[in-house]
């Protein structure tokens, strides 16, 4: 290894050989930047589809409302079930303890929406305070709905960063600014930030005040809640799962609905759905594993094709070095030092490349569900190990026999 | 120098054995120049090449400069050769992807010579043949009388006890083949012990004593008088 006259040695072949030299490194360069560039993207799906469920908080639990779809204890199939508000409190009470935030949520309808003489057309919500944390929205200006705000039903409303843009251009700052709601108006007292756009066009009350000045009476349409984090990913899912069933059974006995009626009552949660995507990402990750690795494969039949190749077409080079005195175990020492050294600047030129250019092109991708792919680079070394030691265990047995052929017959080798 | 007693190989063809040695008695002292001759299929050939350690014996005993030559290993006889014998070959087998220079040094780098001194040596042998000012030539830039007297050069550089040559003038015209066996004249005037194996008869008596081969027997060994190579030049 350290041998430098070996090395002199070795250097001399690869400068006279170098198509040979340049074609074993092609193949094993190539099978290195494939299995990188496929694991990066592998890994920007993940980050991707992370990144998508980051923007809601992740432990939510939605319940919605439908139409019953079965008749049950005398009740006909196609009743609308309306929850209200003593559902969302018993609820809440009966499983204080699993739940983090809690919200119920109203729409306003058939309100005229208007400030100053512009009449605007986005959609009025009437939630609790903890919306904020549930719907991950996050301040411009301002403030979210309190608690006090709730109790006192009062008069204030929060709007999306987009309709600051759109109506309140001529005003500093829309937080003091009144809306008519139906005649009634309301101060702005925040202006939210969302992630997506859609979300942006919106405006929060109280849910208290959207029930009494709206005629909403004790009727809601939405419950939200979030759960307690928990470390363990699958013990969260578990615990959502649990929690799902136990909000639908509870709700389900309250309004007299089949217990294997779904559209009555959805309970929806983000976990689940995620741990779907999260599987979903899993197998894409594996099939891109699966690929890369007969990549590699390939790249090793290559090395070892080329390898075998080399070895036949020096069957006599090594004749005559062994009738110059040179012992099996030094030609098998070049072949396999050469055979090493080719694939391991080869394939670190691979490594360098890919992780270059994910590097590179990584952070500018903008596709939704792909995000910055990357690749942890103690993998990528160690395929390059592999890959490596793979090229020496196809180029030694080649190079074993061409050791061991006597030496007169190498010799006669044309 | 080369003590043989009773040498016999066998090749096995499928079923069948081809006897090609048939029990050879045979003693080259220090500093001799024999010729083997015989027709293709003597058995001259493969008889070199057991002296050359690059075949073995089926049986009999072969003792080279007080050394018995048995149980070899490959490592083993890599090593005697390297130490004790020097060959130049009919095809020349240079390495082609090396300089004449390289080529000649070697046989010193599986001595385990440094490179410097490797090179020193291997431009001392390659003045000696005449091609100094060829040796960063590679061999397809040579002639066929330079490539083998480059082959001699490298035979010669880990200074054998033995120079074994197997049919060195086999390709090539007859004025370059005795400007070789000058050569090898010289090399002999030196003190070097050299066996030519050959089927021609001019230079077989360029040598000081030929043994005849037939069917794999001696059938007779004699001293002659060795005929200069420089007078047909």
């Amino acid at each position: 290894m350290f041998d430098i006259e070996r090395w002199q040695e070795i250097f001399d072949t690869i400068r006279k050989n170098k198509l040979r030299t340049f074609l074993t490194g092609l193949s094993v360069a190539s099978g290195i930047f494939m299995l990188v560039i496929l694991l990066g993207f592998g890994q920007g799906m993940q980050n991707g589809i992370a990144h998508e469920f980051e923007q809601d908080a992740t432990t939510i639990v939605e319940v919605w409302p439908g139409i019953t779809s079965k008749g049950y204890r005398g009740l006909n199939p196609g009743r609308r079930i309306q929850l209200r508000n003593e559902n969302y409190e018993t609820a809440t009470a009966l499983y204080a303890d699993k739940i983090e935030y809690k919200s119920p949520l109203i729409f306003v309808r058939n309100v005229s929406v208007n400030y100053g003489k512009e009449a605007l057309v986005y959609g009025v919500r009437g939630v609790s305070y903890d919306y904020q944390f549930i719907d991950n929205q996050k301040m411009h200006e301002g403030r979210f709905l309190n608690y006090q705000d709730e109790v006192s039903t009062g008069k204030v409303a929060i709007i999306g960063k987009k309709i600051k843009q759109d109506v309140f251009k001529e005003v500093n700052t829309p937080v003091g600014e009144f809306i008519n709601i139906s005649g009634v108006l309301f101060k702005i007292v925040g202006v939210f930030d969302e992630n997506e756009e859609r979300e942006e066009e919106r405006i929060y009350i109280p849910i208290t005040t959207a029930q009494k000045v709206f005629n909403g009476a004790n009727n809601i349409d939405n419950i939200s809640y979030t759960l307690p984090p928990v470390e363990n990913f699958d013990q969260a899912v578990v615990q959502a799962i649990a929690f799902k069933d136990n909000l639908r059974t509870y709700l389900q006995q309250v309004h007299t609905v089949a217990p294997d009626d779904t559209s009555a009552i959805q309970v929806w949660s983000a976990l689940e759905e995620a741990k779907r995507y999260f599987s979903l990402v899993g197998n894409i990750k594996f099939f891109f594993w699966f690929v890369g690795i007969c990549t590699i494969i390939a790249g090793v039949v290559g090395v070892s094709n080329i390898m075998l190749i080399v070895v036949k077409e020096r069957t006599r080079e090594i004749g005559i070095r062994k009738a110059l005195g040179a012992k099996p175990w030094s030609i098998v020492g070049m072949i396999l030092h050469e055979a090493i050294f080719i694939t391991t600047i080869f394939g670190f030129t691979g490594l360098i490349f890919s992780m270059g250019l994910l590097e590179l092109v990584g952070p500018n991708i903008e596709v939704d569900y792909v995000l910055n792919p990357s690749v942890n680079f103690n993998v990528a070394l160690t395929t390059v190990f592999v890959l490596i030691l793979a090229g020496a265990i196809a180029g030694f047995f080649p190079a074993w026999r061409a050791a061991s052929v006597h030496t007169i017959t190498a010799l006669r080798d044309e | 120098m080369i003590e043989i007693k009773n040498l016999h190989k066998s090749y096995k063809m499928g079923s069948n054995a081809l006897h090609v040695l048939k029990g050879i008695d045979f003693n080259v002292d220090d500093g001799e120049l024999v010729a083997i001759m015989g027709s293709s299929g003597s058995g001259k050939s493969t008889l070199l090449n057991i002296i050359g350690m690059l075949d073995v014996a089926d049986e009999g005993e072969y003792i080279l400069d007080g050394i018995p030559i048995k149980n070899l290993n490959e490592t083993k006889a890599a090593n005697y050769r390297n130490k004790f014998l020097g060959f130049i070959f009919q095809s020349f087998n240079l390495i082609n992807y090396k300089t004449a220079l390289e080529n000649v040094a070697l046989p010193l780098y599986y001595q385990r010579m440094p490179r410097k001194q490797r090179q020193e040596k291997a431009m001392k042998y390659l003045d000696q043949v005449g091609l100094k000012e060829w040796s960063h030539h590679l061999p397809s830039e040579l002639s066929g009388g330079q490539k083998q007297r480059v082959a001699i050069a490298r035979a010669m550089v880990a200074e054998p006890k033995v120079l074994l040559a197997d049919e060195l003038t086999g390709a090539l015209d007859s004025t370059t083949s005795y400007e070789v066996m000058d050569l090898i004249q010289k090399i002999n005037d030196l003190g070097n012990t050299i066996l030519v194996v050959t089927h021609e008869v001019d230079i077989a008596h360029m040598c000081k004593r030929i043994v005849y081969l037939k069917d794999g027997v001696i059938i007779k060994d004699e001293k002659v008088k060795q005929v200069k190579a420089l007078a047909h030049v």
